[in-house]
């Protein structure tokens, strides 16, 4: 039945949980990410926090299969499910839109999904909807500004309903206007069933928009607690550092 | 890897191969730059296409590349101006049989400072010997073409061996007769030409013709059908009704009738036994 | 009057005048050239995507031999060719020789490596900045190659200008394939290069000059479709 709803988790082709096991990865010499397990479960929204070049972006994309493991194993729940289309997407820091159409692009993700192509457009216009692009529908995508190509970007993984959203410091080049509108579709996103996993710089942003922190320092998941306890009594030394601004970049 | 689409590969070919293989009737020849410069070809060949119907189109190179073009197959006729060469073309069997067509003439351009006192002669070897022997800068075509070709012979008719008497003055360009002029006219130096080209030529800078009307300096051309049996793509009915009207009375008037600034160029002589 | 000046007036003869003769040899030079370049563009756009965007042993040594081959000399090209389609070579029985064909074939060969080469260096360029979204998307790398060139067409507007500026100028393939036969095979250049060998040099400039011209006027007019989609689609 394709209503483009997410199936329950305990259904067969369910993507979470996702699992990662003592994964290593090694680039130019150095262990970036240095043995880190964990699972993720579908429900909770998850930031992933930490200071620079702790590996945070290489973990997403670990996850996410931009990078494959030196070692150790990174499986879903339903690992051919998981290599479709859309299934589980990503949103950059910096979207790269393609020389078309807000709409276009949309479409494109569309098509590259293999949906049919009379459904397309109505269901590329109703992802502009939700997320308020709809005026700006026929506008060439590369000049629209930054806060609506990053709006663009949440339309076109939108579009396909996926089971796990990952974000890599989405808002790290808006202004707080333009955060506020992406923060707004996020939660949007995980209230239509959506699993949210964020990296994020901006703590208050990990505040709001946090059920749980994973705080990763040195390619170590060093604690991983519900957000308010992370927040208010950090476990770890590390993360109580960072918090209060001292750990060094 | 995108596949063309298989319409567009259709029109790209259609557009390109077909209309040009247009089925006109047509004859290939090959022929000599200093025929085809002299424009005897745009005056000959649309007085044949009228009266036959059959488009004659000539590629025009050096005698030896056209008969090499021959050789090939790549011609139906050939039509070049060295005897010699015609006749091992056809001891090789590449050729069905000779028939003379038309003479011209060469002549010796200098400039006219003429440093070797050419001028006026009548002698052509006498010329060629002075030429050397005042080192006076001569510009050769080196090109084995029938002018090429007959200029050597004419060295070798004055007695002088070319190889150990070659040095600065002498210019060996390896061009057809147009650029050999060119640079002759430029060099200021003496060169051997068929009247044809010069007449047509129009980059004399201080050229002149300085000897003339040697028996020694005339030049025959002959016409040949390339071998059907070596070559079956041939299309000898074409080609040999081709040589039959050159031969003939009308296609003879005509070369007579081809005039540069009232000059005549060609000499019809297909009825002359010895040619 | 000076050489130059007699050419510049010639050129301007040649022009108004609209001598039929001058517009079949001008008519021809765009047609063999352009379809030169449309082969050339079929076969060269996606081959040099595909290089850019693929990964496979031999991929240096291929991108180095492509660059390499943009310096093929028409002259040996036209000399390969002529071989390839004389009667007495392999695809003689085609008869395809001392035809426009043959001269489209040889350009072609010219050109495709130049076409392969720079939209590779410009794919690859690109592929950098786009690679994580496409692969992200879940694009192939098929469909990246393909997504990619349209996504740069207006750079590769460039690209096939360069290609079709190498074809409409050469002539010593097209000389040698073509055999500058009246009426058939001759072009622009080699009208040029006979009118040259004849010694006539200011019409030989005169025509080298319509000949930039013809040139010029199709770069402008590639320019301004250009500026104009940029101005629409951004």
């Amino acid at each position: 039945m394709d209503d483009g709803r997410v199936h329950a988790p305990s259904d067969l082709l369910a993507l979470l949980p996702l699992s990662l096991e003592n994964v290593v990865f090694a680039a130019g010499g150095r262990r970036i990410i240095d043995g880190v397990t964990f699972r993720i479960n579908a429900g909770l929204r998850c930031m992933i926090v930490g200071p620079n070049g702790a590996g945070k972006s290489v973990l997403l994309r670990l996850c996410h299969g931009l990078l494959s493991p030196t070692a150790g194993t990174i499986r879903w729940h339903s690992p051919e499910f998981a290599r479709a289309p859309g299934r589980q997407a990503m949103v950059f820091q910096r979207p790269v839109m393609l020389r078309r159409s807000a709409l276009a692009n949309v479409v494109y993700a569309l098509k590259v999904a293999r949906v049919p192509s009379e459904l397309c457009v109505e269901r590329a216009r109703e992802a502009l909807r939700r997320v308020g692009l709809d005026s700006l529908a026929a506008s060439p995508a590369r000049v629209l500004s930054a806060g609506e190509q990053q709006r663009l970007a949440l339309a076109r993984v939108w579009a396909l309903k996926p089971e796990v959203l990952f974000l890599d410091e989405a808002t790290a080049n808006l202004d707080p206007g333009a955060t506020h509108q992406i923060e707004r579709v996020i939660l949007a996103m995980h209230e239509s069933g959506t699993k949210i996993v964020m990296v994020t710089q901006n703590l208050g942003q990990a505040r709001r928009l946090g059920d749980e922190i994973l705080f990763v320092h040195q390619g170590r998941l060093v604690e991983r607690a519900p957000a308010a306890r992370f927040f208010r009594r950090p476990e770890s030394a590390e993360a109580a550092r960072f918090l209060e601004g001292e750990l060094p970049w | 890897m995108v596949v063309v689409r298989p319409t567009t590969l259709a029109l790209l070919l259609a557009f390109t191969v077909l209309p040009l293989q247009a089925q006109d009737r047509f004859i290939t020849v090959a022929s000599t730059t200093s025929t085809e410069q002299s424009g005897l070809f745009a005056y000959l060949l649309p007085i044949y296409e009228q009266q036959t119907g059959v488009k004659v189109r000539v590629v025009a190179l050096g005698t030896g590349q056209a008969l090499d073009v021959g050789r090939r197959g790549d011609a139906d006729v050939v039509f070049v101006h060295a005897r010699t060469a015609e006749e091992k073309f056809l001891a090789e069997g590449q050729g069905v049989k000779r028939y003379p067509v038309m003479y011209n003439d060469f002549v010796l351009i200098g400039p006219k400072s003429d440093p070797a006192k050419i001028a006026g002669g009548k002698d052509i070897v006498a010329a060629m010997k002075k030429v050397r022997a005042a080192q006076a800068p001569f510009v050769s075509r080196g090109d084995r073409s029938g002018t090429h070709m007959a200029e050597l012979e004419l060295w070798k008719a004055s007695g002088i061996d070319l190889d150990k008497s070659k040095g600065p003055w002498y210019r060996d360009t390896g061009q057809g007769m147009g650029p050999a002029l060119n640079t002759a006219a430029w060099m200021n130096a003496y060169i051997l030409a068929d009247r044809g080209t010069w007449l047509a030529f129009k980059n004399r800078g201080d050229l002149e013709i300085l000897v003339e009307g040697d028996k020694r300096l005339f030049n025959q051309y002959g016409v040949i059908l390339v071998s059907p049996d070596k070559h079956p793509n041939v299309k000898k009915e074409l080609g040999q009704q081709f040589i039959d009207w050159l031969i003939s009375p009308a296609g003879q008037k005509a070369i007579a009738d081809y005039r540069i600034n009232g000059e005549q160029l060609f000499y019809p002589n297909a009825s002359d036994p010895d040619a | 009057m000076s050489s130059l000046a007699a050419a510049a007036v010639q050129a301007l003869q040649l022009i108004v005048g609209a001598d039929p003769k001058l517009l079949e040899i001008a008519l021809l030079s765009l047609e063999v050239s352009l379809t030169a370049v449309a082969i050339a563009c079929a076969i060269g756009l996606p081959f040099g995507a595909a290089i850019a965007v693929g990964r496979f042993p031999g991929r240096h040594t291929l991108i180095v031999v492509l660059n390499a081959l943009m310096g093929l000399p028409p002259v040996v090209v036209g000399l390969f060719v002529y071989l390839l389609l004389s009667r007495a070579g392999p695809l003689g029985s085609m008869g395809l020789l001392f035809t426009p064909a043959a001269m489209v074939i040889a350009q072609a060969i010219l050109v495709t490596p130049i076409i392969a080469a720079l939209a590779r260096q410009v794919t690859e360029d690109a592929w950098e900045e786009y690679r994580d979204q496409l692969r992200s998307l879940g694009t192939t790398k098929r469909g990246a190659a393909a997504t990619l060139l349209w996504d740069l067409r207006y750079s590769l507007v460039t690209i096939v200008l360069a290609g079709f500026g190498r074809a409409a100028a050469e002539v010593g393939a097209v000389m040698i394939v073509g055999g500058n036969i009246d009426g058939v095979t001759r072009v622009m250049t080699t009208t040029i290069a006979l009118e040259t060998s004849k010694g006539d040099l200011p019409l030989a400039l005169g025509l080298g000059i319509v000949l930039l011209t013809i040139v010029l006027a199709l770069n402008a007019a590639a320019y301004v479709v250009k500026e104009a989609a940029q101005r629409r689609y951004g």
